[in-house]
Formats: structure tokens, sequence, C-alpha cells
């Protein structure tokens, strides 16, 4: 795709750049049930370099990872670790090469200790019993060399996600890793925390340890990688360095077309309160408060962005106010309809729409036809249902319409929606709940594992919403995300509202501050 | 996804699903006679003979047929009940028990009523209360667990077996007690015989079956046009699908829970009633053990889907009705029956196992017919 | 295990044990029926112990086993009818017979268990169907065989049930004996003393459970096996990263726990009564699960649950025994079918939770996928 081949790296170097390379695979190709997930794939790490690999959602990056480690085995190619062909059937075979890997799920078990975290698999025994002493003890040695401080006798579901991921890479240190692969660490982080990472990152490769750091995050890569590969469609595009490229070069190469970064969105007018809050609390299924008393607004014409590390408290705000759990404490009214505690379908035909955060969990029903689930919240009513009895010709006609209107890839309405792919999982929920008369829309992570053409459309479809002059509440843990669309930006922060900023005077650092926990009056 | 071609004609369709859905069901039958005959050789029987046996016990007669079509009765409303409370993501193991409860109140009602009342009632009264009221104390006996799994999280799997016991502990007490037939001949925990107007009549003169079968095929009609056709139908089987999604999409989770477990147990509670009413003309002891169990059987088998059952339902009465005349060929205990009705349970419930045997590749997603205790 | 659970265990053995005492002590001394209680209480719950402690491990390995109840039936079946073959056919001793009995059983839960873990793990078939069909083919596999191999055309015992060559002895435990010189002459000191020694003399299996509940306490918590047993149960993706091979610590689990039932099922009919009948385990498999859920998924929690369904079971056998002196205004617990609906409607109770909510493994039940 692009022109600068000046940048590649063509395989076989010199003698002695191969001497550096501790980790090479060659010609990887893996074929999962429709996907070639990876294509003839060639990459190598050299020792003490941060090898950043940038792709989309569903580039083949992971899979890739996976190969390496042992989890997956390649159809074809190779896997040289320090100059020799590597067998690896399993974890164990990568572990005992000295590589470790910190996923993009934690591999942790949050009902036990750090420490047992930790040795798991790897059990210092003494006796037939567990040695947790002596792990502590050499738990505590990583942490100081390191500057990586844990607790060893923290439970692991106790802690921060800061700290788990902390805890993954002691892991790893553990084991005596010299090749560390990060698969996207920067996700559930701040950027202040992001930053701390990358710190952490630099002090490992300055002690030897060579870093794969998996993203698809432009920024990210340009500030701390010392080269980058670019994955598409499962095929390396390039390998380039960071001061030979740019954002907009990447952004090509990842996609493989010209790249809008930027939302277009016109100015537009809020007006009249839709969505008003007060005082809400609400407590998760532990029965731990984790909403306190929060209050806002949310206009006609606007949407307002609700920005925030995931899990302080963002999930139970979006059910509590679309009735999937009951507040308590507070009110939420919609048009000055009081719906606090209200039943899902009072709160739908009050006219709220909402694309929810799991749409596999909540959005969909995976094992119904595509008609079935674009029916999903009007079934009951006519004209889709007459005395109790469904009319198939309605949701037969319902789901052409939408399918048409909303682009939704599918072979016909009579397919699975579990055969769909994400993106066009997102788009039946996005067709069902946009095509209704609404004043309200709640989005919660609604291009969450999306590949960049379903985020552009789903992106336009909100802001189109907002135009129309609905309501829409953004809940996203992507900043960029959030930043390029809302027109107001709410912080959330352990359960609060820390800050709501008009979104043209928001800036990273200063919203990155808040979600860190940086206490600041409202602006 | 592209490549999977599904025909958009709905006869086609329909004709397509048929064959998806009948060629596990089919295959695991066969690989269970088979070996079911390889067990028969091996304990020193004649196979061929046994399995004439069978046939000719079930199929060989008019005498024959009826009382497949008798022993089908049951069968068909307990696995229906069954599998409904499937369609709705609930594992009910107590059709046993709610059987048992509306056989014992339909045939309380049968003999009873009339006694109580102090004058007789003609049938198109009586016979349909004695129905109703079994199939609605059967209802409320698993409505118990429903509201128990909706409102406190409590495992259907093992509530329903707990009010199997319960159900079980409970009607000996009153056969043996004040239920119990006082005549003076008679020594075993039964009923008395339930009164005339009670009793179903015959479809035939001379033989045993009886109307209920037609009302059980009826019923499964009735079944499938609830779940496919209605809302009510879509709600249960949005909830058994995904109870997440159900909630999300405004459906009443709790309520349908209880909702499809009481229609569950008036399924299994209609079995007892009609056996009570149309066969039995009281209720006995020991009679429906082992039902439940068949049930289940039945209800994997048919695929949970209404016209499935009543395949199925009338393969295992084929089975069970033939195997006496199978006993009297080939000295083969009737008890083998239970063994190659287990062996195609496995087989269906471990499709994998068939699809490994005859090189079938799967398609679609796994059926998540069951929760783990969560909650 | 929290306090709130272990009172209302104790609560429930006092007053099953108050209920007795309370019947029976115009007929027998408190200490006897107490004592006596206790000893029956121990004994039969037995095979809900092992059931719980089955139920543990293949649970904390992440499989559901709702199957133990069929491979009690099956063990019970095959440790019985390989003692008859060993002392009929093969015409070994009487105490090899009973041995090799055992054996059999445990080896037969070992075989099913076998079977359960094929389906769930392998064929990664829905694992509370997987359990049904393994109870169905208990029932069918037992009641065919039954018949088949005594009265069958090629049975060796033409048409008759021999009889099976006994049950385990009871053990004792020289309490008497030791109390015997201190009590002196003073026969009440000796009686109670003889009364407390019935608690202890107990037969192999039961006290072997016993011995289990604790090693399994240990292994579970302490070792290596239980560190990773545990891991596969809560994050089986997380153990595979690790290099812990999933599919192999399910399978073991499973069959350790289909050991278990296995000795559950060898307890019905070679250490309780020395015969077989279809449908003998009555349910047992199931409150052993219940027993399980109640204690956490713990070995020591568990026992203590089997411990008080044991003693609904000790009240109902103790019944009959003060039958006749029954005061009229607890004429139904006359019924032993109404005093035998206590471990049923027990479970229930535990089921919903008001007496604690408990918490499954988190991967309890989930086929691994990679």
């Amino acid at each position: 795709m692009t022109k600068k081949t000046s940048n590649t790296r063509k395989t076989g170097d010199t003698r002695k750049a191969n001497e550096n390379i501790v980790l090479e695979a060659r010609g990887i190709t893996k074929q999962f049930p429709g996907v070639l997930a990876n294509d003839s794939v060639n990459f190598d790490l050299r020792k003490g370099e941060i090898h950043a690999l940038l792709g989309e959602n569903g580039a083949g990056k992971s899979t890739l990872m996976n190969l390496i480690y042992g989890l997956h085995h390649p159809d074809k190619g190779e896997v040289i670790v320090n100059g020799k062909t590597a067998v690896i059937q399993s974890p164990n075979d990568s572990i005992a090469l000295g590589i470790g890997m910190v996923h993009q799920h934690f591999m942790l078990i949050p009902v036990f200790t750090v420490a047992e975290n930790v040795m798991l698999g790897d059990e210092t025994v003494k006796r037939g019993s567990l040695d947790r002493a002596a792990v502590s003890a050499k738990i505590t040695e990583i942490s100081k060399q390191y500057g990586l401080d844990v607790d060893p006798n923290a439970m692991v579901g106790s802690l921060p996600v800061g700290i788990q991921q902390r805890v993954e890479i002691v892991k790893t240190l553990y084991r005596n890793a010299e090749i560390v692969i990060l698969d996207e660490p920067t996700a559930v982080l701040t950027p202040q925390e992001a930053e701390d990472l990358f710190r952490i990152m630099r002090d490992l490769t300055a002690r030897g340890v060579s870093i794969i750091f998996i993203t698809h995050k432009l920024k990210e890569v340009l500030a701390v990688a010392d080269r980058i590969t670019v994955m598409r469609a499962g095929r390396v595009i390039n390998t380039v360095k960071p001061a030979e490229t740019d954002s907009a070069q990447l952004a090509n190469m990842m996609v493989g077309r010209q790249v809008i970064l930027t939302v277009d969105k016109k100015d537009h007018k809020a007006e009249g309160e839709v969505l008003k809050v007060e005082g809400l609390s609400v407590r998760d299924q532990r029965n731990l408060e984790t909403v306190h008393n929060v209050s806002f607004s949310v206009f006609g014409g606007e949407v307002l962005g609700i920005a925030g590390v995931q899990g302080n408290g963002q999930t139970e705000l979006s059910e509590a106010l679309t009735g999937l759990r009951s507040p308590a404490g507070g009110k939420v009214t919609i048009d000055g309809q009081d719906l606090t505690g209200k039943p899902p379908r009072t709160i739908t035909e009050a006219g709220l729409a909402h694309i929810p955060e799991d749409r596999q969990r909540h959005g969909l029903v995976l094992s119904y036809s595509v008609a079935d689930n674009m029916a999903l919240c009007d079934y009951y009513h006519s004209p889709f249902s007459r005395r109790a009895v469904l009319q198939p010709k309605v949701f037969d006609e319902n789901a052409r319409k939408l399918i048409k209107s909303f682009d939704v890839r599918t072979p016909s309405p009579f397919v699975n929606a579990g055969k769909l792919s994400g993106g066009n999982q997102q788009k039946v929920i996005v067709a069902r709940e946009l095509s209704r008369s609404v004043k309200l829309v709640i989005a919660n992570q609604p291009t969450r594992g999306l590949d960049v053409g379903s985020i552009e459309y789903i992106h336009s479809e909100i802001i189109k919403m907002r135009d129309r002059g609905v309501a829409v509440l953004l809940i996203s843990a992507e900043l960029d995300e959030i930043m390029a669309l809302s027109d107001r930006i709410a912080v959330m922060y352990r359960g609060q509202i820390v800050a709501i900023v008009q979104s043209k005077k928001a800036t990273r650092e200063q919203l990155g501050l808040w979600m860190a926990g940086a206490h600041v009056e409202t602006a | 996804m592209q490549s999977d071609k599904q025909s958009s004609s709905p006869v086609m369709r329909i004709l397509q699903s048929i064959s998806d859905a009948s060629l596990i069901p089919v295959l695991a039958i066969l690989t269970a006679v088979i070996l079911g005959g390889i067990i028969i050789k091996m304990v020193g029987g004649d196979p061929f003979l046994a399995y004439k046996g069978l046939i000719e016990g079930s199929l060989g007669s008019k005498k024959a047929l009826s009382e497949t079509a008798v022993w089908a009765t049951p069968y068909i409303f307990a696995g229906l009940a069954v599998a409904l409370a499937f369609k709705g993501g609930l594992f009910n193991i107590g059709a046993e028990g709610q059987l048992a409860v509306g056989a014992v109140f339909s045939a309380l009602i049968g003999y009873a009523l009339p006694e109580w009342l102090g004058f007789s009632l003609p049938i198109y009264i009586h016979l349909p209360l004695a129905i109703i009221i079994g199939m609605l104390m059967g209802g409320i006996w698993a409505g118990i667990v429903g509201a128990l799994k909706a409102y406190t999280g409590g495992h259907e799997v093992i509530n329903t077996i707990m009010m199997n016991y319960i159900a079980l502990n409970t009607t000996s007490f009153l056969l043996n007690g004040v239920m119990k037939d006082k005549s003076p001949t008679n020594v075993i925990a039964r009923t008395p015989l339930i009164a005339e107007s009670a009793r179903m009549p015959a479809i035939f003169d001379g033989l045993r079956v009886h109307w209920g079968f037609v009302l059980a095929l009826l019923v499964a009609f009735f079944i499938w046009w609830l779940l496919n056709k209605t809302t009510l139908g879509f709600e249960i089987r949005t909830v058994g699908a995904n109870p997440d999604a159900a909630q999300y999409a405004g459906i009443n989770v709790k309520r349908t829970i209880i909702l499809t477990m009481m229609l569950s147990g008036m399924l299994a509670g209609l079995a007892g009633s009609i056996e009570v009413t149309g066969l039995n003309y009281r209720h006995e002891l020991g009679f429906s053990i082992g039902y439940g169990y068949d049930a289940i059987a039945i209800a994997l088998l048919g695929r949970s889907h209404p016209l499935g059952v009543v395949l199925a339902a009338l393969l295992f009465a084929a089975m069970r009705n033939g195997s006496s005349r199978m006993q009297f060929l080939t000295q083969m205990p009737v008890d083998l029956i239970s063994v190659i009705q287990a062996l195609i349970l496995l087989f269906v419930a471990a499709d994998a196992i068939i699809r490994y045997i005859y090189r079938i590749k799967s398609k679609g997603e796994r059926v998540v017919l069951t929760r783990g205790w969560g909650g | 295990m929290d306090w709130k659970r272990f009172s209302f265990i104790a609560l429930i053995i006092i007053v099953l044990f108050g209920v007795v005492v309370m019947v029976g002590h115009t007929k027998q001394p408190p200490l006897l029926i107490i004592t006596s209680m206790l000893a029956t209480t121990i004994a039969v719950a037995t095979p809900l112990t092992l059931g719980a402690l089955s139920g543990v491990f293949c649970e904390r390995a992440g499989v559901v086993n709702i199957g133990i109840e069929g491979m009690m039936l099956m063990a019970a079946f095959f440790g019985w009818v390989g003692a008859i073959y060993m002392f009929h056919v093969f015409e070994l001793g009487i105490g090899i017979s009973i041995a090799l009995g055992v054996f059999f059983a445990v080896l037969t839960g070992a075989i099913m268990s076998l079977l359960h873990a094929a389906l769930s793990i392998t064929f990664k078939v829905d694992q509370i169907i997987g359990g049904t069909v393994i109870n169905i083919l208990a029932v069918g596999l037992t009641g065919f065989l039954n018949r088949q191999l005594f009265f069958g055309k090629l049975s060796v015992f033409g048409g008759t049930v021999p009889n099976s060559p006994g049950v385990l002895p009871t053990l004792h435990v020289p309490i008497t004996e030791l109390f015997t010189p201190i009590c002196g002459a003073a026969t009440t000191c000796l009686q109670n003393v003889q009364a407390i020694n019935r608690v202890f003399d107990q037969k192999p299996i039961a006290i072997a459970a016993i011995l289990l509940v604790f090693v399994s306490h240990y292994v579970l918590f302490n070792t290596r096996w239980g560190l990773r047993t545990r891991a596969v149960g809560e994050h089986p993706q997380a153990a595979d990263t690790v290099g812990i091979n999933v599919t192999k610590m399910r399978y073991a689990n499973v069959i350790i726990g289909g050991m278990f039932a296995g000795l559950a099922g060898a307890y019905f009919t070679i250490e309780s009564v020395p015969s077989f009948e279809p449908l003998l385990t009555n349910g047992r498999g199931f409150i052993s699960l219940a027993a399980m859920i109640f204690g956490n998924w713990t070995p020591i929690g568990a026992w203590a649950a089997a411990l008080v369904f044991g003693a609904s079971q000790a009240l109902q056998i103790n019944m009959q025994i003060f039958r006749d002196v029954i005061p009229p205004q607890w004429a139904f617990l006359q019924q032993s079918y109404i005093v035998g609906l206590t471990p049923y409607i027990l479970t229930m109770i535990i089921l919903t939770g008001i007496i604690g909510k408990t918490t499954p493994p988190a991967a309890d039940g989930v086929p691994y996928e990679k």
C-alpha cells in the first residue's frame, strides 16, 4: 500500500543485525474456520527493543502472539528463538524459552492471592505443601528491582486494574521472561497510568528485556516504540521506525485507505432537558455502592459523553438508567416523567433507545434470526403482534427495511444473529434502537471491538440522532471517541461525576487527570 | 457467513430444518439399536428374534397398536412438559412428582367428589373437573420450584428432584392412609376406583386406547402454536435463549420463569390425570416411577420440538409395549429396553459422538439447555 | 463456611437430637440416646459425605456432576456383584471377597466418571444433561444386569441370587477397655463409657470418609494439585496460559470424584447391608450435591452439611425404635413418610440461600474452549 519502501526492513538483513534478533516468526500462516487469521506473516524482535504491533481489531495481531506463546499452533511457518527453531506446543514451551505474555483480558484468578496467581503453574513446594512464604519473598524482590509495587498477600480480585496489570508483568518476570508480549495493555488504563506503564516498559528494556507491544492506538506507538509493524487482514503491511512516519500514514496502512480521524460534526444547539438524573446511587451484584450520588442532565440535540476508565461505575449507571438494575437512591426522569426504578419496558416506551455495553449478552439473542432480533423490543405490540399472536410477515418486512437502510450485511433476515460479524451484529442493534421514534439514546461502548468501517458508520448514526434533536448519552472508555463525538464531557471516577466540561474546552491531559481521580470543581 | 447459503423459500427452509433436526436423532436410534443387538447377543439371545418380537408386539395387530397409543399418551404429555421447560431455559427433572400429584388429585376428585356433594355429577362436568384439577395441581407443584428459582435462585434441577421425593413420600402417606382403597380384599397402596362419570370413554369398543391419546396430540399442537406463534411463546423462548437480553427487551423474566415452570408442571400433571381418568380409573403407588426420566429422554430425542416429542413418545411407547412380546420370544428381560433407551439418550445428548461415528460436520452453534448453579 | 451456616447446622442437629431425646427419654437414658443418634448420624452420613467430596473435586475443577447418584448406584451394584463373584465363582475367602468388592465399587465409580468426563470435557455435552444420562444409564443397566446375571441364559448362578459374602466389620476403638480400670466398680461410669464408645465404633468406609474430608481439604488448599485444580475451575484460560493442561486436570479430578462416589456406593451394599435392590440410593447422590453447595464447595463445610442430613435420617431410624412411646400429640412422628421428608425440605431451604449465599467456582459447568 505505502510507497515508502525505504522504511521496510527486509528479512535477512546483515549478519550483525541477526545476532541481535531474539525472536523471529517466519512465514506464519493460520486458518480459522472462515478466516485466514495470519497469512505468511514475518516478524522479528531485537534484544532490548520495544517493537509495536499495530493493527485494527481482527487484523491478526493477537493470533500471531497466541501462536508464538503456544496457545494455538500455526498451519505453516516457524518461530525462531535466540537463533534456534523453537518447537512451541504449549505455553510451557514458550515459558521455558523465556517468553512471557500479558493478555488483554487478564489471566488472573480473582479469588487467589497475588502470590498464588504468580506461582500458579510454577509452584514452589516444600514437603508437599505450597511454600507461600518463599514465593512472596521472591515477588517482593522482583517488585523492588523493577519498581513494580505489589502486595503478595492481597486478593487479586480486590486490586484495581492498574495493579492487576503489574501482577501480570510480575508473573512473567517470576518465570525469568526475557521476551514480554503486552497485548493491548493500555485499554484499561488512564492516560497517566499508561505513562506509568511506558516508564516500566523502558525500565525493562534497559535491563535487556525485549517487548512486543500490541495496540491499535497510533499515539501510543509513536510515543513508545522503537519499531512499528503494521498488520491488516492477517498480513504484515510494513515495518517502520516512529521517526520516519506519522499518524496519518500509519492509519492508512492499518485500514488500507484514507481515514478521516475526526468526526464531521456541525455545531448544533441543545434544547430542552430530556434526561435528568438527580442524586443517583446504585449498588452492584456484590451489594457494593458503585455509583454515588450522581447528578447530570442531557439536553435534546446534544451528546453528553461520559469518560472514565472501565469499572468506575459506568456499567451500573447505564443499567440503572435503562431499568436493568434498581437504583439504591436518587431520581431519574425522561421529559419530566419519573422513571426511577421502573422496568426496562416502561423506560423504553417513554422514549429510550439503548445500545448496551455487552452486545452479545444484552443486545441480541444469538440463536434468533436477524428478523426476530430486530423486533426484540417491539414484538408485543401492534403491528408485530395482534391479540398476543405474532405476525411473522411484519417481522419480515421490518427486517428487510432495516437491513437495507442500515446496511446490515446478512445473507437473509432468517440467518441467526450469531453468524454475523461483530460489526454487523452491532448494526442490527443500532438499526433496531435508532429506527424507533425516541427522545433519548444511551449508547454504552457502542464501538468496542469493531473495525474502522463499522466505527465510522456508528459514529455517523449517533451524530445523525443528535442533529435530529435527540438527546444522546455516550459512555465510552475510549477517550478519543468521547472527545470526537461529545458536545459536553462528564468524567466518572469511582462512582462519581468528578467534572463536566464543554467538549471544546477540554484537553486530553486535563481529562486524563480527572479520570485518574484528581478532583476538581465542576468547570 | 456468506458461504452459508440459506434458501429463502419458506417451504425449502422448513424441509431443510426438518432434515437437519432429525438426522442426529435417527442416527442415535440406529446406533443404540445396533448396540442393543450386540448386548442381546452377548447375553445369549437372538437379536433379530428380539427385535422381531418388539415390532410385532408394538405394531403387529390392532390391539398392539392400541396399546402403543395407550403407552404413548402419558409419554407425550410428560415429554412436552420437559420440552417446554427446556425451551424456557429450565430443566424440569420433576415430571415424575408433578405427574403423581396430578394423578392423586384427579383420583380424589374422581372418587370422592360425588360423596362430598351427596349426588352424582354428569360426565361433562365431572370428567373435565377431574382432569383440570389434576393439571392445575401439577402446575402448582412445579410452580413452587419456578418461584424458588425466580426469587431465590435455588436451582431447579435439585429442587425438582427434591419435590419428586416429597411427592413420592406424601403420596405414599396418603395412599397408605386416608386415600387408601378401604375394600376388604385390598392390600395395595391405591385409591378406590373413580366414579363412572369421571372416566374417559374408549375410542373403539374392545380396545383400551382412549380419547386421552387424541387430547395428547391436540395439546402437542397447541404447545407448538403457543411457543412459536404467540407473544407468550416468544417470551418463554427469549428467556430460555438469553435471560439478560430478555430483561433488556422488557420481558418480565421472573414472571416468565414461574409461568414456564407452571405450564410444564400442568403438562406433567395432565399425564397423571389422563392415566387416572382414561386408563387405570384409580391411582396406584409406584405406577408413576420412571416416567420423569423417560420424559427427559423423550424431550431430548424430540429436540424439544412438539412434533419431535410426539414421534419420540411413540417410539418409546412402542418399545415398552413390544418388550413383553420380546420377552416371550427370547426371554430377554424388559429392562433391556431401559438400556437401549439410555443409549439412545446418550447418543442424542452427546451428538458429538454420533457426528464422529458418521463423520457429520457440525453446523450452527451448540444448544445450551441448562445453566450452572450460579447465584 | 461462615458462622451463620455453622450455627444453623448446629441448631438443626440440636433440634433433631432434642426431639429424639424428648420422645425416647422414658425408654432409655438421654446419654444413650444421644450417643446412639451420633453413631447412626456418622454412619448414615457416610455416603453423603463421600458424595459431597465427589462433587467438590468435580466442581472445583469446573465440571458439574449431577451423575453422582447414578455413579453410586452402579458402584453399589458392581461392588456387590463383584464380591459375590469373588466368593462364589472364584471361591476366594470372605475377607478378600469383600475387600475386592470395595475395589470393584471404586473402579466402577472411576469408569462411570470417565464417561462423564468424556461427555462434558471432550464432547462438551451440557453437563447437567450428561449427568442425567449417567443417572438414567445406571438405572437401566443395574436393572437389566440384576436380572440377567442371576436369571439369564448364561448365568452361572442358574436362577438364584446367592448370598453375598457379607459386610465390612465394625472397627472397635478400645475406649471401654481403657476406662474399665479407671471406672472400677462404678457401673454407671462404665455404662456411660460404653455408650460413648459406640460413637467411635464405626465401619471402615465411615472412618475413611472422615479421614478423606481432612485429606481433601489439605490437598485442595495446600498443595500444587489443589491450586491447579481450583485454577482450572475458576479461570481455565488463565491456567492454560501458565502451561497447565486444563483437560488433563479436569479429567483427573472428575475421575477422583468418581472414585469417591464409588466408595459411597460400596457403603450401601458392602458396608451397610449385604444386598442390592434397584434404586437403592434413593436420591442420596442429589442430597450430596446440596451438602456440597451448602458447604460452599469446601470438604469440611460439605461434611458438616452431610451430618445434618445424616442426623435427619437418624431421626427417622430412631423414631421406629421409639414408635411405642411417642406421645399422642407428636403422633406424626410415627409416620416415617412424613419424618422422611426432612432431608428433602432441608435441601430446598438451604438452596434458597436464606442461610447465606454460596459462590460456585467461576467456571463451574462451562466447557473450556481455547
